[in-house]
């Protein structure tokens, strides 16, 4: 505990103090809502930036429309129950080719769902800092990126040529069509995340704790049926399950495990005691090593 | 024990509080490319067992593919995550990696070791207090070495550990350890780095790095990560001067406007006086708002906390501008020149005449930059004359700033002592700098400014042993303070006497005698007091370096600005009166020499 404060309380300075950086040196930021635990946490942190004041920028959800169904209804709610400016996206184009992760498998559906269409909500948008909830120590790419990390006029990142960042003096100057993602979470940790949830009771997508539900088994993983568009390959069954999720994405492409964890609590303890990483179940990670670098590269959060 | 803290069936509510009570440790690793870094750290996740299975399968995986180690784990591979990273078997900038034991938390900023990648070893110091440097057994302490542990002292990191590191590769020799210990502690000595130590270990095998090495039993010393685990931080000191610059001013209601920043240094409470930097505004604190929504309000705040300021009168405040503590010794400097020490990051070099945005807390302003002062020559830390600094010098400059910007020394406060140089074309980050000072000829110094070592003070001819025989007495001060009309000048005086007829050699200063001339540019507010004094208290220093007793009069107002004097001035040579006690000479001279300040020396 330094300074008399504690981790979490220390851990919560910074952001609030990245996300004032942010609202104050743009022109047209905002904040990237994709209702997982990680937003939940960067949503309550932006709040608390400006409070009593409103929160200064919109809220932007990239929909591939293959989100769970109540990924869906919680964002809907949280928009209402905080009063937010919430901006939906969907890559219209991809949708009339009919791109899906089913059809087109994950690669191609992140590249155009995902990727694509950040790219052109952002550049809809006009907007010159995008507010995403990544974390350091999600992933091995990312453990390498800055917190105010520089994006092209083609929002495309430069890994081995990123802008030195000194103490909390971020560098925020971008030119026209230029951009900056900020993570104010980059030095959170999955275990923080859920702590702070818990501390502060902040509601989450019930998606997280373990219920029965639906599940079919391919390739070793877990995949939930949340809707009648998951075609069952020969000799694959539906069955219910006692499962919860560590990460949520698009429901075809994120793998349940087996848990007995109702309660945050109960969730806590899991991955205290886990030996997997929280991306293990995340399809699109597993394309090929490194794979996380070369989406990120491309313009993806 | 250091593996994992929590217990199947344990009290969670228990554990979360251990484990938010866990004092922070922030680790960089250096040294030069190749000499270990990466792979120590990935040894040290790895014999923590903080490794998860899946990493670990991809880990055995990309060592085939990419791996240095013939096949065998390469745990530079995880950390080195980027893919120009493991082609190359480099690092080119900055992992971040987060552990904890049953002891501490820690941030690892795993550091590239190649020269080209200096700016993102910088980057990654500026945000920790201890680095590790790697040094490879077979070459030893090399320049880049140097460079590294250069710049980590002017971020000011006060602890490095040398790791000794490929023992296995010199037969776990002894001697070869024991010399470049000493060639290292040699160094970091010249840096003014208080806690250098050395460890030999081999992160290829884990010797050394999280348990004790049975191959070297010549070394009693602790394992690498014992010595993290227990390395003592000073804690924030009560005496921080309170900062925080605004970042944005909240206004959602007409009756409510609130000034949101983070405490960079101290701390501030309701009711405080407080000033607004740099145009020096005074107003008070009138509520300290939490950072909810709904939360209550605070009595007080302090660093590094995020906060919302309410003043109690309509201010001119606004982004850029710094709520500070009132007056005394700990004012802001105030002025348009710095001067500071850089780390030079572009390919263009830094030019006398040229123009950069200077970031200073939240201010960017445009600035141009006068004279480069010297560069260091990182091997043997000699200032040469330049007239420009090229990528990766570490230099210094004086900056001239379009408009005035409230500052303080980096080593007094980091938070207003730091700079970025922005280039106003490419937008790059260009520089990171620590102010030292002000413009050293402008009115109104203060006492954290640092000398410009380019002037050394001249050595006496005549030794403090022979002064003392002849006059009997140990260099020393007497400050008489307290309100006018007092009797401290007429006091001072018969204290002269009384110390004269005695036989020993005393000098007055008086306050009025000093604004007569030496002062006579200050005027009577807080920040010209201090000022005042201090130049009193320099001019007493001087003096009591050529064996006399200094017997000042002043007002001295201020608690903090004589307690700055007391520390310049060596607190057991001190001795301060205060009117309320009256200045009863005798007295004063029995304490004189029953400090042993005047009389015979009995015996050495
Ligand atoms: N024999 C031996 N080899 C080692 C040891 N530590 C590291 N190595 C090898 O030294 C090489 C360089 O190691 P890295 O960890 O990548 O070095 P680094 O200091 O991180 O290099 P940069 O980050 O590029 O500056 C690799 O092939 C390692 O396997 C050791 O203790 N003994
Ligand atoms: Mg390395």
């Amino acid at each position: 505990m330094a300074h008399g404060l504690t981790h979490l309380e220390e851990l919560e300075a910074e952001a609030i103090h990245i996300l004032r950086e942010t609202a104050a040196s743009f022109e047209r930021p905002v904040l990237m809502y994709s209702i997982g635990k990680d937003s939940t946490v960067l949503l309550e942190l932006a709040l608390k930036a400006f409070a009593p004041g409103r929160l200064p920028f919109p809220v932007l959800h990239i929909d591939t429309t293959w989100k769970f169904r109540e990924m869906i209804a919680f964002r809907d709610a949280t928009a209402a129950r905080l009063g937010l400016d919430l901006r939906v996206h969907t890559n219209r184009e991809g949708l009339a080719q009919g791109i899906s992760p089913i059809t087109h498998g994950s690669k191609v559906h992140t590249d155009v769902m995902k990727t694509v269409a950040l790219r052109q909500a952002l550049s809809a948008g006009r907007y010159d800092a995008a507010i995403g909830g990544a974390r350091r120590d999600e992933e091995k790419s990312r453990a390498k990126e800055r917190i105010f990390s520089f994006r092209d006029a083609n929002h495309r990142w430069d890994p081995k040529g990123q802008r030195p960042e000194f103490w909390s003096l971020y560098n925020p100057r971008v030119h026209p069509g230029e951009s900056m993602r900020v993570f104010p979470l980059s030095n959170w940790t999955e275990l923080d995340v859920w702590l702070y949830i818990w501390k502060l009771g902040l509601p989450v997508v019930d998606l997280y704790l373990a219920r029965e539900r639906p599940v079919v088994e391919r390739n070793g993983t877990l995949i939930m049926v949340d809707d009648d568009r998951l075609p069952l390959k020969p000799g694959e069954r539906i069955e219910r399950r006692r499962v919860r999720f560590r990460t949520l994405g698009c429901y075809p492409l994120s793998g349940a495990i087996e848990s007995d964890a109702d309660t945050l609590e109960k969730v806590i303890e899991e991955m205290l005691l886990a030996r997997t990483s929280e991306r293990q179940g995340r399809l699109i990670d597993h394309d090929q090593s490194g794979s996380m670098e070369e989406k990120k590269r491309e313009g993806y959060f | 024990m250091t593996l994992p803290t929590f217990t199947a069936g344990e009290d969670l509510r228990g554990w979360l509080d251990r484990y938010d009570r866990l004092q922070l440790l922030r680790v960089l690793t250096c040294g030069n490319v190749d000499d270990g870094k990466s792979t120590l750290i990935g040894r040290l996740l790895h014999d923590t067992g903080r490794i998860y299975e899946d990493h670990l399968k991809a880990l055995e995986a990309d060592s085939r593919v990419h791996g240095t180690t013939g096949g065998g784990l390469d745990l530079a591979l995880v950390v080195d995550g980027l893919k120009a990273e493991r082609e190359q078997g480099i690092t080119i900038d900055v992992a971040w990696r987060y552990f904890t034991t049953a002891r501490r938390a820690f941030i690892i900023a795993d550091c590239p070791g190649h020269e080209q990648y200096t700016r993102n070893m910088a980057t990654g110091a500026s945000h920790c207090q201890l680095a590790i440097s790697l040094i490879d057994a077979r070459s030893g302490v090399t320049t880049q070495t140097r460079r590294h542990a250069t710049i980590a002292a002017m971020l000011g990191i006060r602890h490095v550990v040398a790791a000794v590191n490929k023992m296995d590769l010199v037969g776990w020799s002894e001697p070869r350890f024991r010399e470049i210990e000493a060639e290292f502690q040699g160094f970091c000595a010249r840096l003014g780095i208080e806690h250098a130590v050395a460890l030999p270990v081999s992160a290829l095998t884990g010797e050394g790095v999280v348990r004790r090495s049975g191959a070297m039993p010549w070394f009693s010393g602790p394992a690498l990560l014992e010595l993290l685990e227990g390395v003592e931080l000073p804690g924030p000191g009560d005496a921080d001067p309170f900062r925080m610059p605004v970042q944005v001013v909240l206004r959602p209601s007409l009756d409510f406007r609130g000034f949101a920043g983070q405490v960079t240094s101290g701390d501030v409470r309701v009711g405080d006086r407080v000033r607004i930097m740099p145009r020096g505004t005074e107003a008070r604190v009138a509520r300290i708002v939490r950072p909810d929504a709904f939360g209550g309000d605070l009595e007080r705040a302090h660093a590094p906390q995020s906060v919302v300021l309410c003043l109690d009168r309509e201010v001119d405040c606004s982004r850029g501008d710094v709520i500070a503590c009132f007056g005394g010794a700990s004012d802001m400097r105030v002025g348009r020149r710095i001067v500071a020490d850089l780390v030079w990051m572009v390919d263009a070099p830094l030019v006398a005449g040229q123009s950069l945005l200077c970031r200073v807390g939240t201010r960017i302003t445009p600035a141009r930059v006068l004279r480069v002062i010297h560069r260091l020559k990182v091997d043997t830390l000699a200032h040469e004359a330049a007239e420009s600094m090229a990528l990766n010098d570490i230099g210094r400059v004086e900056l001239e700033c379009e408009e005035p910007v409230a500052f303080d020394p980096y080593r007094v406060s980091r938070g207003t002592g730091a700079i970025v140089l922005i280039d106003r074309l490419s937008n790059a980050t260009a520089a990171a700098g620590m102010i030292r000072t002000g413009d050293p000829s402008e009115r109104g110094a203060h006492w954290d400014d640092q000398a410009l070592d380019t002037v050394s003070s001249p050595v006496s001819g005549v030794s403090a042993a022979e002064r003392d025989a002849r006059w009997s007495q140990r260099p020393c001060c007497i400050l008489l303070h307290g309100p006018p009309n007092t009797g401290k000048t007429e006091s001072a005086f018969a204290l002269e006497r009384a110390l004269w007829d005695l036989g020993h050699d005393a000098v007055v200063l008086d306050g009025q005698g000093m604004r007569s001339g030496l002062s006579k540019d200050l005027g009577f507010e807080s920040g010209d007091r201090s000022e005042n004094l201090r130049r009193a208290a320099e001019v007493a220093r001087l003096l009591m370096g050529q064996g006399r007793i200094v017997i000042m009069s002043f007002v001295a107002p201020q608690d903090d600005v004589r307690e700055r004097a007391r520390a310049l001035l060596g607190p057991d040579r001190c001795i301060f009166v205060h009117a309320s006690e009256g200045f009863d000479i005798a007295r004063i001279v029995m304490e004189l020499a029953s400090r042993g300040l005047i009389g015979r020396r009995t015996s050495a």
